[in-house]
């Protein structure tokens, strides 16, 4: 049963990690995207279209990546290029996704879609307990491990992830070093519209191979919080996640197992387990201070 | 935040609803808490729209507005539909009772019906609901009888009369074939979240059931328990797409009668306030083909489907006792609609704690 339930909550974390890493690396260039919901269903429609149009669905998650970040181009172009207020085109988007996706799924309601095949290594996948755990799931959620490690080395160990930090620290210092601000900041958004295509292609094509309307149900909205959580760091954005997952998952299990507790509580568990842990960061006021991207949602307009 | 969104969205989709016939007689307005697209409950509900237009063409004109939050929310779509000349407003959950009782007494002219409600504070209010119960009858029935292990697992949406009945009569169904029967209960407290009810379904099964009924609705836990190898109930539609070895049976809801029969009372100026509680009779229900189950189980199904189509039994029928033990029907007792309507407790058997 653990097994089942390690699993299980894997698949939960999986979408909203993806999605959040990228967020991060959006935010960590001084750029609020309120959309990850609108990329997210987007990447969700494409990812099935395509992979039952073509039935493989790893061009599916090609699409879905490709989409998403055309999709958070219309955001770039109207936030960095037109200057517009970044949370409500954001909050535009989100709605403006939902809708488009809706429109172009609509013939999909109700087909059953192409799952994405499980790894599987003979002799490591049968390990007793591990097995299944380390080398048996869906490559996403190896994808999604990778994403993680990758962008933390990238803005932490790197002389571009420096340049994107600093970016989001203070645009006006940046562009008087001669840092385009603008191309990193559109660089940056396309990279977050990717994850956030790519976790909804997880949505549709492993964690519920179908397509169904407003299907990502709120989890865009899970990865931007979770990336407030993680107080901007890829890390804790993974322990952020499966904690969510965690809790999701256990209070199913805890509700299958009647213990008597109110399952309107229990529902309400993983997003209380949010809410006090960003309490328990905001306390640490230089540490906030020290993570959070300075120039965050404030547009900029060279002076040139 | 997510509400202010969903809000937004309401917002947004009232901007754009609607086809506007030259020379409509009546115009129908319908609300639905998920999308169209949910291939549930929400769908269905759209289905009879469509027959509704496919009957009436020129002479109806329709809107709808789908994925609307119930509460507060809900009662600014339902009074912008009634502002902007919709004859009949077809509020399709359970959440919008209050919402369209207080819009329908500032709208006397408007035509106001509520599906699975009780409330009906004004002559203009009607209710009408399904007794999708009778169907979950005949599926504790067959759960009973194709279960290995002795025990369902049931994914619930939100602790209303309507999903507690449903719970309810599953279990009496599966005791009259084997009084020991388990149920295990898991409340989504959603109506609609594929992610959530396959989580659900995953923890239903890693705990050791076999077979899957849902009342929320999408076709995730299908979908879950066809890759997991065990059977499982299709909710609203019929389903058997996404499990073509896995469904047994669905509850699959008609609307479309009704909604034609009211809309030509508009019509016909003869629409009064009702309280219609259509179920197999009626044909209001219908049970999806019954598969993937051994020939002596779909007899009994079939015999089951038919004594209540007939009217011959009613799945609340005495003995009947509570889960605390207390007595609820005597022997040969029926239950009346109005206790039905309100149901709050579980019946004995039922593996879990009624969120109050």
């Amino acid at each position: 049963m653990l097994e089942g339930i390690l699993l299980t909550i894997a698949t939960a974390a999986t979408p909203l990690l993806i999605a959040a890493v990228g967020e991060l690396v959006v935010e960590r260039s001084g750029v609020l995207n309120l959309g990850v919901e609108g990329m997210m269903v987007m990447g969700a429609v494409t990812g099935f279209g395509v992979a039952l149009a073509t039935g493989s669905p790893w061009l599916g998650v090609l699409a879905a990546i490709i989409v998403g970040a055309l999709f958070s181009l219309l955001f770039g172009f109207l936030t960095l290029t037109l200057v517009t207020n970044q949370v409500a085109t954001g909050l535009a988007l989100t709605l403006l996704g939902l809708g488009l996706a809706g429109m172009l799924g609509e013939s999909f309601v109700g087909l059953p879609g192409v799952k994405m095949i499980y790894i599987y290594i003979p002799g490591l996948t049968d390990l007793p307990l591990v097995g299944k755990l380390f080398f048996g799931q869906d490559p996403l959620f190896y994808v999604s491990i990778l994403l993680t490690a990758g962008v933390a080395y990238f803005l932490f160990k790197t002389r571009a992830g420096l340049t994107l930090r600093s970016v989001g620290d203070n645009h006006a210092s940046a562009h008087a070093l001669g840092i385009k601000v603008i191309g990193i900041r559109y660089m940056a958004v396309m990279f977050g519209g990717a994850c956030a295509g790519l976790a909804g292609a997880y949505l549709s094509l492993v964690y519920t191979p179908q397509w169904n309307e407003n299907m990502t149900a709120g989890r865009g909205w899970i990865a931007l919080a979770l990336v407030v959580f993680a107080s901007w760091r890829p890390w804790r954005v993974l322990a952020g996640a499966y904690l969510f997952g965690a809790v999701s998952i256990g209070q199913l299990h805890a509700q299958a197992l009647g213990i008597g507790v109110p399952s309107q509580l229990l529902s309400s568990l993983p997003y209380l387990a949010t809410v006090v842990v960003l309490v328990l960061i905001s306390r640490n006021r230089r540490l906030t201070m020290v993570n959070t991207p300075a120039s965050l949602g404030r547009p900029f307009v060279p002076d040139r | 935040m997510k509400k202010t969104i969903l809000s937004l969205a309401a917002a947004a989709a009232v901007m754009s609803f609607g086809t506007v016939a030259a020379e409509a007689k009546v115009k129908a307005c319908w609300i639905y808490v998920g999308p169209i697209g949910d291939f549930g409950y929400s769908y269905q509900h759209h289905q009879g729209l469509l027959e509704a237009k496919a009957k009436f063409g020129d002479e109806l004109e329709t809107a709808y507005l789908e994925s609307v939050p119930e509460g507060a929310d809900a009662e600014r779509a339902i009074e912008r539909f009634a502002r902007s000349g919709c004859n009949i407003i077809f509020a399709t959950s359970f959440g919008y009772m209050d919402p369209l009782n207080k819009v329908a007494g500032k709208f006397p002219d408007v035509k106001f019906e509520h599906a699975t409600g009780y409330k009906r504070e004004h002559p203009n209010v009607a209710t009408y609901n399904s007794k999708f119960h009778e169907g979950r009858y005949v599926q504790g029935v067959i759960a009973a009888k194709e279960s290995k292990a002795g025990v369902a697992g049931y994914i619930a949406s939100f602790p209303i009369p309507e999903v507690v009945m449903g719970i309810n009569a599953f279990m009496l169904g599966a005791q009259s074939v084997n009084p020991d029967f388990k149920v295990k209960v898991v409340w989504a407290n959603t109506w609609f979240d594929a992610g959530k009810e396959a989580d659900a379904a995953k923890a239903l099964i890693d705990q050791g059931v076999d077979i899957i009924t849902q009342h929320t609705d999408s076709t995730a836990p299908m979908q879950v328990a066809t890759e997991r190898g065990i059977k499982a109930f299709g909710q609203a539609s019929d389903m058997i797409k996404f499990g073509p070895t896995t469904q047994l049976t669905s509850i699959v809801d008609d609307w479309g009668p009704y909604y034609i029969e009211r809309i030509q009372e508009v019509i016909d100026g003869t629409w009064k306030q009702s309280d219609v509680w259509g179920g197999m009779k009626e044909g209001h229900v219908v049970m999806a083909p019954y598969a993937n189950m051994s020939d002596e189980t779909k007899k009994l199904a079939e015999e089951t489907e038919a004594k209540i189509k007939s009217g011959a039994f009613n799945p609340f029928t005495g003995p009947v006792t509570k889960q605390d033990g207390t007595e609820w029907l005597k022997a040969g007792e029926v239950a009346q609609d109005s206790v039905l309507l309100g149901l709050n407790f579980y019946v004995k058997g039922v593996d879990d704690k009624l969120p109050q």
